[in-house]
């Protein structure tokens, strides 16, 4: 039991170059983000446009949701990898129901109109983290391993449904009343694309639901010790689901969203992404320990991703070099966290700590 | 070389002097001085948070002194690591084994420092030294048995004959009696004596103090950082150590008086709890007692004695086997601890660290994590109403923190405590029940603790709570009820004798 001691130790008057190295850490996103844009405008004279900037912005808005879904699940110690599936599985249930749902018993075609759709496609997405939180909290499988397990599932699924291939031309027809699939991708309320928009309504009511509700406090406290969490009353298993589906409705948002834009629901569609979404969760200074980040933090940290990659895409340099270039980024941000959170603790460990030498008043 | 005021400085081994170990503010040993002589056994007695464990991490390389210095055989060493320490000699034995339970006994005690020949491990010699080695001890199990099916005081004589196999000349136990049969026990001292007769020197820390004074040699007593008396087996005995352990002034308060005790708030009946490892026994044995609204009942026992196993039943963790709990005459059902918080029993748990703190979260966030309720507004939470409740709950309960944004890490372990218990406080409990709450903590803080106790009992507020320093049972308990595997072997008023409290839990068996 090490980390007492420097816990207490944190509560010293820390010096004044302390103080600079702090704000620096504490900043790291936002200065990354700064540093960002600056090298790329110097670079490229159309990265700091309007245009460019809400082109990246749309694309932004995929990640930042995946993050914050994941922000939540990583909040209480766990971790999602199933979020790139279900946003691929989502856009294909999308897909799926604006081509209409043969109904061969009785020789018809269900047409569901555009709202139906997206709503069954979004709140499977929310069905697939049920699972996942049931997995978790009620059958006590490790995180990594039950999502990873839904990640390959739901993945699969998706491409069941569609032997593989990718379906097109998910417009609807004018006659059948199942048009408008395009507002998500292409429209603009205000000028601003709604992917973004629907990103910061997101962002603003899971904002709200940190820092201002008693859910939000419990997620916080589950993640920071969660003997303890429960110990206060604290419906552990409940909110551990919770992050869960929640997790699963922002991916499924996400993938819908990416299905309008790209006007067809490929069933590979959000490969990867999962580990895109927890790297901008780490960006943004959450630790992956549990109980610490915040949604502005995790924003910042998919701009971060996002600017970086389309801003190597405008001055040209190779996709391949773009690879790199965020697995770098990653690596920093993750040595800068063990940075600001100190020697992993082991608090958590349920050890009967020697409390004779840590704790003498 | 240094020859300081000891009068035989050529038998010791090791000098320990002005030790001083600080944590952030707060200053664990104050400038302490400690002989190990060659051959003998070497008690340090003292209660919790006296700074035994911390010397002996210092002893053993696991922690570094803020001052001080260690001489050992005439030399000034310092002792970077614990592999330091090993290669000088030193070895320690910690309270919670520090053996993989996976591996057999052959591959923890070689554990490390493996034997190897050309390359690979040789385990033909392992087994023969570790046969060689479970001889010695009279440990009759295979070297190839994994740790983890072995009994815990087999575990302790395997964790033992892991630190004699680095030729250990000073060897420091943490506890080692504190999970042993007596039978065990009596193995574990013949050990011992073996060992000093070799000339292997240990120091011996335990809770127990007849049981300790059956092996040491020497005593040393520490009380809040400082070494308070150090004496010979001939000079002392346990009312020396008790004296010098809790000092002349020792007062953990009275029992409060002057109001009528009320109606029976928490009653508890036949409740039996299994013993989760082996279902075939209780724990807890058909257990029953009632606590009256405004009394304090301590419940005395040894480790094992079912007392955290009872609280957390009752608090309503955790699967019951049998039994009723009634809070002021009404059944509850069997609703998990979120519902037993709301009726108004609240557990103050054993272990803070694990049990009671979020160690992410600031001192106002972890007090009032069980009552958010009360500064909701309109469904949010207000940070007014919020930062208000903090400010107050740390007033009520003393907790010495510049504000509610302090992190809770900062806190000395007796604040720390005091934040659980205002956490506890602030959910407005009928019934509260405390698991060890001195634990760690010094004697001011406890007395602190107490007092609160005290006072809130004076309001109506039923106290359970439970001690294994039988000290602290003559503090402001109304009653104490001792418990002995499981079920109560005794109950006394205040008034009681120590020793027969102590005869009734059992832990006259070791004499």
């Amino acid at each position: 039991m090490t980390a007492t001691p420097a816990a207490a130790a944190a509560g010293e008057k820390p010096t004044k170059s302390l103080d600079i190295s702090k704000l620096l850490i504490e900043g790291r996103a936002f200065l990354a983000l700064a540093l960002i844009i600056v090298v790329f405008s110097l670079l490229s004279p159309n990265f700091l446009t309007v245009d460019n900037l809400l082109i990246m912005a749309s694309h932004v808005a995929i990640f930042a949701l995946l993050s914050m879904g994941q922000l939540l699940v990583i909040l209480t110690g766990g971790i999602d990898l199933s979020v790139g599936s279900t946003l691929g599985f989502s856009a294909v249930i999308a897909g799926f129901l604006l081509r209409g749902v043969p109904l061969d018993v009785f020789g018809v075609t269900l047409y569901p109109n555009v709202f139906v759709s997206v709503l069954i496609a979004v709140l499977l997405g929310g069905l697939i983290g049920v699972i996942n939180g049931v997995l978790v909290a009620r059958f006590k499988v490790a995180p990594f391993v039950a999502t990873l397990g839904m990640l390959y599932v739901v993945r699969g699924v998706a491409l069941l449904m569609t032997n593989g291939r990718t379906i097109n031309d998910i417009s609807g027809d004018e006659g059948l009343g199942n048009t408008g699939i395009e507002w998500l991708g292409f429209n603009r309320v205000l000028g601003i694309p709604v992917g973004v928009l629907i990103m910061a309504v997101v962002a603003l009511i899971i904002a709200l639901v940190l820092a201002r509700t008693t859910f939000g406090r419990w997620l916080y406290a589950t993640g920071g010790n969660a003997r303890a969490a429960e110990l206060s009353g604290v419906p552990v298993k409940k909110v551990t689901v919770w992050v869960y589906v929640i997790a699963g409705l922002c991916s499924a948002i996400a993938g819908v969203i990416l299905a309008s834009t790209l006007t067809s629901a490929s069933p590979t569609a959000g490969n990867t992404y999962e580990l895109t979404a927890i790297a901008g969760v780490v960006i943004g200074g959450a630790a992956l320990s549990g109980g610490r980040g915040t949604v502005r933090g995790t924003l910042l940290g998919a701009f971060v991703i996002g600017f970086l990659s389309d801003g190597l895409v405008l001055v040209g340099v190779s996709a391949y070099w773009q690879t790199v270039f965020v697995g770098a980024v990653i690596v920093i941000a993750v040595m800068l966290n063990s940075l600001e959170y100190g020697r992993p603790r082991r608090t958590k460990q349920p050890t009967a700590a020697p409390a004779d030498a840590t704790t003498t008043s | 070389m240094t020859t300081e005021d000891t009068p035989r400085a050529a038998d010791v081994v090791l000098q320990a002097r002005d030790i001083v170990k600080t944590y952030g503010g707060t200053r664990a040993l104050k400038g302490v001085n400690f002989d190990i002589h060659r051959g003998t056994v070497t008690t340090l007695f003292g209660e919790n948070g006296a700074g035994k464990s911390t010397l002996m991490k210092i002893l053993s390389g696991v922690e570094q002194p803020t001052s001080g210095r260690i001489v050992l055989d005439g030399e000034p060493v310092a002792f970077a690591t614990t592999n330091d320490a090993r290669d000088h000699g030193i070895a320690i034995i910690h309270q919670e084994l520090s053996l993989a339970p996976n591996l057999s006994v052959r591959d923890n005690i070689f554990l490390g420092r493996e034997i190897t020949r050309g390359g690979a491990v040789d385990y033909a010699e392992e087994t023969r030294q570790t046969r060689a080695l479970l001889e010695e001890m009279h440990l009759d199990v295979d070297p190839s048995t994994p740790v983890g099916d072995l009994r815990v005081g087999q575990q302790q004589i395997v964790e033992i004959a892991r630190a004699l196999s680095i030729d250990a000349r000073i060897l420091i136990m943490d506890e080692p009696t504190s999970a042993l049969a007596a039978k065990e026990v009596e193995i574990l001292f013949g050990i011992i004596d073996e060992l000093t007769s070799r000339g292997v020197s240990l120091v011996y820390i335990s809770h127990h103090l007849e049981e300790a004074l059956q092996v040491t040699d020497h005593a040393v007593v520490l009380r809040d950082g400082t070494m308070t008396a150090r004496g010979d087996r001939a000079e002392i005995d346990l009312d020396w150590i008790v004296r010098h352990m809790v000092g002349e002034n020792f007062d953990l308060g009275s029992p409060p008086d002057g109001y009528e005790l009320g109606e029976p708030a928490l009653q508890v009946q036949d409740l039996t709890v299994l013993d989760p490892e082996s279902p075939d026994r209780a724990i807890v044995d058909g257990l029953s007692l009632d606590v009256r609204a405004g009394e304090i009942v301590c419940l005395y026992g040894l480790m094992g004695a079912g007392r955290t196993e009872l609280l957390e039943a009752v608090a309503g963790r955790g699967e019951i086997a049998g039994g009723r709990v009634l809070l002021d005459g009404q059944e509850l059902d069997r609703g998990g601890i979120r519902d037993r918080i709301g009726r108004g029993i609240a557990l103050v748990p054993e272990d803070r660290q694990r049990d009671g703190l979020v160690p992410t979260m600031s001192v106002g966030q972890n007090l009032t994590l069980a009552s958010i309720r009360r500064f909701l507004s309109r469904g949010l939470l207000s940070r007014v109403k919020e930062k208000a409740l903090a400010t107050s709950l740390i007033k009520d309960v003393t907790v010495k923190a510049p504000g509610p944004q302090t992190p809770i890490g900062a806190l000395s372990g007796g604040n720390q405590q005091k934040v659980v218990i205002g956490k506890v406080l602030a959910t407005d409990p009928a019934v509260m029940l405390l698991d060890e709450p001195s634990r760690g903590i010094d004697i001011g803080a406890k007395a602190e603790v107490f007092s609160l106790l005290a006072d809130h009992a004076r309001d109506g507020l039923a106290v359970l709570f439970t001690t294994s320093e039988v000290e602290e049972c003559f503090s402001i308990a109304h009653r104490i009820i001792v418990l002995r595997r499981g079920r109560i072997s005794a109950e006394f008023g205040p008034d009681a004798d120590k020793a027969d409290v102590m005869a009734a839990s059992g832990e006259a068996v070791a004499t």
